[in-house]
């Protein structure tokens, strides 16, 4: 394997891994907040794909983005409302119940309307444009995507760090009755949390299916799953765990695909995760938490 | 009179099983005619075992597993390797070949399945050991997990030989009789219901309830929930076992995520922590399923034909169902109780006192 | 003078730079009803959970009935932070799960009742004797429900543990009274009740040593009373050593053979009834605030 190979993989992989903790961020702040794994949040991302697929056979592409990211984020939003906040004072098990019975629902929906044939994904024009570098080629999207990223996550950790929506973000994911009694509205600061949550997921969906070209109604499962993982991997909660993590198995991946191990190459995100769950379990920036008896 | 009762509901169980029987019987000694009920019967009655391997897991003992399709996964292929006919076998691994050690290797399909669902057990306590430490949420991640990596393993090219990777099995010798699987389930569930009720049973329920009062009566948590987590996996591996000869052809796909939520869907409408709930729930979801096909098929009502009827509405309806036994019935059918004549007939009883209210409430309102 | 059945040696229990408990030494006789006071947030319930396998101390020993149960040193991490006493002075690791110490015979309530709530008070009993359970599972399930062989002359060993592990928990349901509320769900039971099938439930373990935390929180003083005349009355029917944390300054005053304060995590006094309601520490540290928190 030569050096513009090796370049080249190395590119995928972080343009991969961009797209990863987009996905990442958004398990990670609402399981920051409401202590339960999204499970709908990959089919969040699945559904942003169709939406781009859709708005695109009407609008120019500049037009196209925003739509699909509204979209998104009133789906979120919408998921929020109906399916979790009912059950906020349920059992942890009940909640979870209701989070992989949105997935469900979300899954067979998707069948039920676009039909379980992949369909292509429409090409942006500007994001597809070829650079070439001595040997290695790549178009713009994968030099996009991290950059993006980062950007993106800088603005995000300004916004939690630095404005009164972040404060009550980060009081409310410490301890939820103590925010709410200081006055700050738990609804609201969760509905919040889901719009950025669903805002980077449909960015992110955006990067991935244009770097991958079909969408199904299963393309956001597994991806979904990975992402959670990166979550704990970079230590639940955390921001920048969920970047890092999200890097971390986006590059493992394209590098286990490239040595010819693609089979493994969704084990392997696991087993990452059992590795770390027996002798890092908080991750890699996670705090520890003590439980009172 | 408390004898009295329990003589009556001996009775009436015994009634019930023999026109359960005579009713399979019926449908046997006609099944050419009977071929659809008796595969939803025989489905049903292998979904039931999982789920109620499921519930002892997530409604017993508390812990939330996702990995029930990975362990069906070990169970189905180690049954359908070893009972493939040697004859048949250069057919089904016509790509890659079988592992010479493995090509003359065969046993009787019961044997098969309880090898089956030993080495899924002996899978389920490895995995324990770094899993079970995890709570609820982190489990149920890990357990899915681990799910996924046996599906890759099973279809990892390294093993072609052995699995057959991608190409899946086939020629899987099916059932002769209904009562093969349905009977194989009773026995299952009885023996489950019958650790369930014992002393470590109520262990199961201590952990459930609050796991550091649990630990503080002397309970070891680790030994405890291993116990519960390898027991499950055995019988899932025994159901994986049935479901391979029911379907007389696997692949890996056959054991996605999806499986694992389909089981899911009848332990939280039977009810977390009733075994006669799952039981039912199995018996409604695979009928319902079958039932609920015409959604699937295009409808015309009177020359018009309706738009939402076409593939996939059935699984739409299904997955909204499934929302709304969550958030609105969120204890099932059963609610953690068990099935008692007793409560059926109270339940009969309370129907016309049901009417008698409304009508009264609607009195009220009038005034 | 009885012998001492348990033994706290310069316990101290560190969070990250918080010295919760700091070098506690006490000791508890066999036979002795004795209490730990304090106020809120004085280490108390740290203490039990030092003892009862729930924290691991960060430095000291525990004996129990003369032996080694729980013992620590700071190591790893602790090593550089470690901002307690005696350090150095124990290098011994003995660690135990909240189980094992259950085993030995020592056995405990909550500060904040944690009854198997959805089950019934009866099955409550029934688990706390699960850990006496002698045969293996299988044979449990195989014969444990088996009704039909009661006839036989020799039981299945697994049917007869059953039998005796019912037969059991309704005495001692009976024993402490509350035969009438045994299938009742224990989450429904009125607060009082819970506590005392908290305790029964305890007693199932078989315990030599009961820590009773907070039995009285939350009770009127005629329900205190009541609960003091309990209390009194198991440790004599069932020969414990009873170690108790209370509020109930009435309670504590009038069953106590000895008592020990502590505040912040330290122990500023011991001695009887007597000695400690003039010891003025303790009036200050305790009873002052206790006061102040009737005036609220």
């Amino acid at each position: 394997m030569n050096g513009s190979v090796i370049l080249q993989q190395f590119l995928t992989g972080i343009s991969l891994g961009g797209a990863y903790a987009l996905i990442a961020i958004g398990y990670t702040m609402v399981y920051g907040i409401l202590r339960m794994i999204n499970f709908a949040h990959g089919d969040i991302f699945m559904m942003a794909g169709y939406f781009m697929i859709f708005s695109m056979a009407v609008f120019p592409w500049y037009v196209s983005i925003p739509v699909t990211l509204a979209g998104t984020v009133l789906l979120g939003v919408v998921i929020e409302r109906v399916a979790y906040r009912p059950l906020r004072t349920a059992p942890r098990m009940s909640v979870m119940i209701s989070a992989i019975g949105v997935s469900y629902l979300l899954q067979n929906l998707a069948t039920y309307i676009f039909t379980a044939i992949p369909m292509a994904y429409p090409s942006i024009p500007f994001l597809k444009q070829i650079f070439q570098f001595g040997s290695v080629s790549a178009s713009l999207v994968t030099l996009v995507t991290p950059v993006l990223t980062i950007v993106l996550v800088i603005a995000l950790m300004q916004i939690i760090n630095h404005t009164k929506a972040g404060m009550a973000m980060r009081a409310v994911s410490k301890d939820m009755e103590t925010a709410q009694i200081m006055g700050i509205s738990v609804d609201k600061t969760i509905t919040y949390t889901f719009i950025i949550g669903c805002l980077l997921a449909g960015v992110g969906s955006i990067l991935y299916f244009t770097d991958r070209m079909t969408v199904y109604p299963y393309s956001g499962s597994l991806p979904g799953l990975k992402c959670f993982v990166a979550a704990v991997i970079g230590g639940i909660g955390s921001i920048p765990g969920a970047v890092v993590g999200g890097f971390l198995i986006g590059i493992s991946e394209t590098v286990l695909v490239s040595l010819g191990y693609s089979t493994f190459s969704d084990a392997f995100t696991f087993i990452l995760l059992i590795v770390f769950l027996l002798f890092r379990p908080t991750g890699i920036f996670g705090e520890k938490a003590t439980e009172k008896v | 009179m408390k004898k009295d009762i329990k003589k009556r509901n001996t009775i009436l169980t015994i009634i019930l099983i023999g026109i359960i029987f005579a009713y399979m019987l019926i449908l046997q000694l006609n099944s050419a005619s009977h071929s659809y009920a008796i595969s939803i019967i025989e489905r049903s009655a292998i979904y039931a075992v999982v789920a109620v391997a499921m519930n002892m897991l997530t409604g017993f003992t508390g812990l939330f597993s996702l990995g029930q399709a990975g362990f069906m996964a070990i169970g189905a292929y180690v049954t359908a390797i070893l009972i493939i006919p040697v004859e048949s076998r250069p057919t089904v691994y016509y790509v890659n070949g079988i592992a010479p050690w493995l090509a003359n290797v065969s046993l009787p399909w019961w044997l098969a399945m309880l090898l089956g669902g030993l080495i899924a057990a002996g899978f389920a306590a490895l995995i324990g050991f770094p899993v079970l430490r995890l709570k609820s949420d982190y489990l149920a991640i890990a357990t899915l997990g681990f799910a996924e990596i046996i599906r890759a393993v099973i279809a990892a090219p390294g093993l072609n030989q052995i699995t057959n990777g991608s190409y899946g099995l086939n020629t899987i010798p099916g059932y002769h009789s209904i009562f093969t699987p349905v009977i194989v389930s009773i026995i299952c569930i009885a023996l489950m219901v019958m650790l369930l009720r014992s002393s470590y049973g109520r262990a199961f329920t201590a952990i459930r309830e609050d796991e550091v009062a649990a630990e503080a009566m002397g309970i070891n948590l680790f030994k405890t929930k291993e116990l519960a987590f390898i027991i499950s996996s055995f019988f899932t591996g025994i159901a994986g076992g049935l479901l391979a000869i029911y379907m007389r052809s696997i692949d890996a796909k056959t054991f996605q995520v999806t499986l694992t939520y389909t089981i899911l869907l009848i332990v939280v409408l039977g009810g977390l922590g009733s075994v006669t709930g799952s039981v039912i729930g199995a018996f409604l979801v695979m009928g319902g399923q079958e039932w609920l096909r015409f959604f699937d098929e295009p409808l015309t009502i009177g020359g018009v034909s309706i738009p939402l009827f076409r593939a996939g509405f059935r699984m739409v309806i299904f997955s909204i169902l499934l929302m709304v036994v969550v958030l609105f019935w969120r204890k099932g059918l059963m609610g953690g109780r068990e099935f008692s004549w007793q409560g059926l007939i109270n339940l009969f009883r309370r129907i016309p006192q049901l009417f008698r209210k409304k009508k009264s409430g609607e009195g009220a309102k009038n005034e | 003078m009885s012998e001492d059945i348990l033994r706290m040696e310069n316990i101290t229990m560190q969070f990250g730079g918080v010295v919760a408990v700091d070098s506690l030494s006490l000791h508890v006789g066999e036979g002795e009803i004795v209490a730990l006071i304090g106020p809120n947030g004085a280490g108390k319930t740290t203490a039990f959970n030092c003892i009862t396998g729930v924290y691991e101390p960060t430095n000291g020993r525990v004996e129990f009935n003369g032996q080694t149960m729980v013992a620590n040193c700071p190591h790893g991490k602790m090593k550089k932070t470690y901002a307690g006493s005696h350090a150095g002075e124990y290098t011994e690791i003995v660690s135990r799960t909240p189980d094992k110490i259950t085993a030995l015979g020592v056995a405990r309530t909550f500060q904040n009742i944690r009854l198997f709530s959805s089950l019934t008070a009866f099955e409550n009993v029934l688990i706390a004797q699960h850990m006496h359970v002698k045969t293996n599972f299988l044979s449990e399930s195989f014969f444990a429900n088996a009704a039909f062989l009661d006839k036989m002359k020799t039981k299945p060993k697994a049917r007869q543990e059953e039998l005796d592990m019912r037969e059991r928990a309704h005495e001692l349901l009976r024993e402490v009274g509350l035969s009438d509320v045994e299938n009742e769900e224990a989450g429904n039971l009125p607060y009082g009740i819970q506590r005392r099938l908290e305790i029964a439930r305890a007693l199932a373990t078989n315990p030599r040593l009961l820590l009773l935390d907070e039995p009285a929180a939350g009770m009127n003083p005629q329900e205190t009373a009541e609960l003091s005349a309990f209390i009194v009355e198991i440790k004599k029917r069932y020969k414990l050593t009873v170690f108790m944390i209370e509020h109930h300054m009435d309670l504590v005053m009038k069953i106590s053979d000895r008592i020990y304060c502590i505040d912040f995590g330290k122990m500023i006094a011991e001695g009887n009834p007597k000695e400690i309601s003039s010891n003025p520490k303790v009036i200050e540290a305790y009873l002052g605030e206790a006061d102040h928190a009737e005036n609220n």
